[in-house]
């Protein structure tokens, strides 16, 4: 009953053109990478930075379209966590990749041929 | 009625909670919830990426990963993120009928994810990929496992969220329920977002 008087447009939730939007983009931005990778058109660094770029798009888009992130809502504190998360996220993956990375090269070697290279 | 209420009443009472919105302070605590999953996620990620390579004499994940299974899983996910929208919109409208449609259209394409995932590991097993086989493939069972673990649990949230609406219809806390339920489900989106990209179109590149 009340739904349609206190709606407050545009905060939490999106409207059908907003989630169309993503969703049209994101079949895009998940399309264009397997189609990459299926059909090996590019070579394999080119084809591996895209994939990238295009998966960070398209997490940005599922974010602003489907999550509903933006400054407004939760008077900004969602968006704070967002990239606060982010920016830790990013530590945990790349931190770890250069430290082992770093351990595996500076290890002696194994005797078997496997193992980090 | 508040000045002649100033001799014989309590100083202070509360007739009923204040009107926020529905939702309020949950929604941010959720979303803080969800935040803290991504950074297990995240954890759960980098340790892949440092095992990727841990073969151990095992299968490489250009012999076992097959694209097309992931591609159809991968778009099984996102139609179910859409019609997760719509069920979104209905309950703003009012439309009790069609959340609830919109609701179980979800949930079928989530147990079908789910279903496609275990046909997946099964199959994985069945060929001699199991987690016991290498560090890479531990890596990859606990990592994805863990997302498959999280869609299922949000097919039972959506089960008990369709028992509520039958029972009590599309009132506020509900209404809170079934956005905190919209977060968790566009959020294991964005993590298979990850999974696919880092995991099996990176992986088959390798």
């Amino acid at each position: 009953m009340s739904d349609a008087t206190h709606a407050p447009s545009g905060d939490h939730h999106g409207s059908r053109r907003t989630y169309l939007t993503g969703f049209l983009l994101s079949v895009v931005l998940t399309a264009v990478p397997f189609w990459l990778v299926m059909t090996g058109t590019l070579d394999n660094q080119t084809t591996a930075i895209a994939i990238v770029v295009f998966a960070v798009i398209q997490i940005l888009v599922h974010t602003v379209c489907f999550l509903h992130v933006n400054t407004r809502a939760e008077g900004g504190w969602t968006l704070l966590a967002y990239i606060f998360t982010g920016v830790i996220v990013l530590i945990v993956i790349s931190g770890s990749l250069w430290i082992m990375y770093h351990l595996g090269t500076n290890m002696m070697p194994m005797t078997g041929t496997d193992g980090p290279s | 009625m508040g000045t002649k209420a100033m001799g014989d009443n309590p100083g202070f009472y509360v007739l009923e909670e204040e009107h926020h919105e529905p939702g309020g302070a949950t929604l941010l605590g959720f979303w803080i919830y969800l935040m803290s999953d991504a950074l297990i996620f995240a954890t759960l990620f980098a340790t892949y990426g440092v095992l990727s390579s841990a073969y151990a004499g095992g299968p490489s994940p250009r012999e076992i990963f097959e694209l097309p299974i992931v591609a159809l899983n991968t778009a099984i996910l996102l139609v179910s993120s859409i019609t997760y929208g719509f069920a979104m919109i209905a309950m703003h409208e009012g439309k009790l009928r069609g959340t609830q449609f919109w609701l179980v259209v979800t949930g079928l394409l989530g147990a079908a994810f789910v279903g496609v995932e275990l046909y997946e590991f099964g199959t994985l097993i069945h060929e001699g990929a199991t987690p016991q086989t290498s560090a890479f493939l531990s890596a990859f069972f606990t990592l994805v496992a863990t997302h498959g673990l999280h869609v299922t649990f949000g097919i039972v949230w959506l089960v008990v969220m369709l028992v509520q609406l039958n029972q009590r219809g599309l009132h506020p806390e509900n209404q809170r329920r079934l956005t905190c339920l919209s977060m968790f489900w566009h959020f294991l989106d964005v993590v298979w977002i990850g999974v696919f990209t880092f995991v099996y179109l990176l992986g088959v590149l390798r």
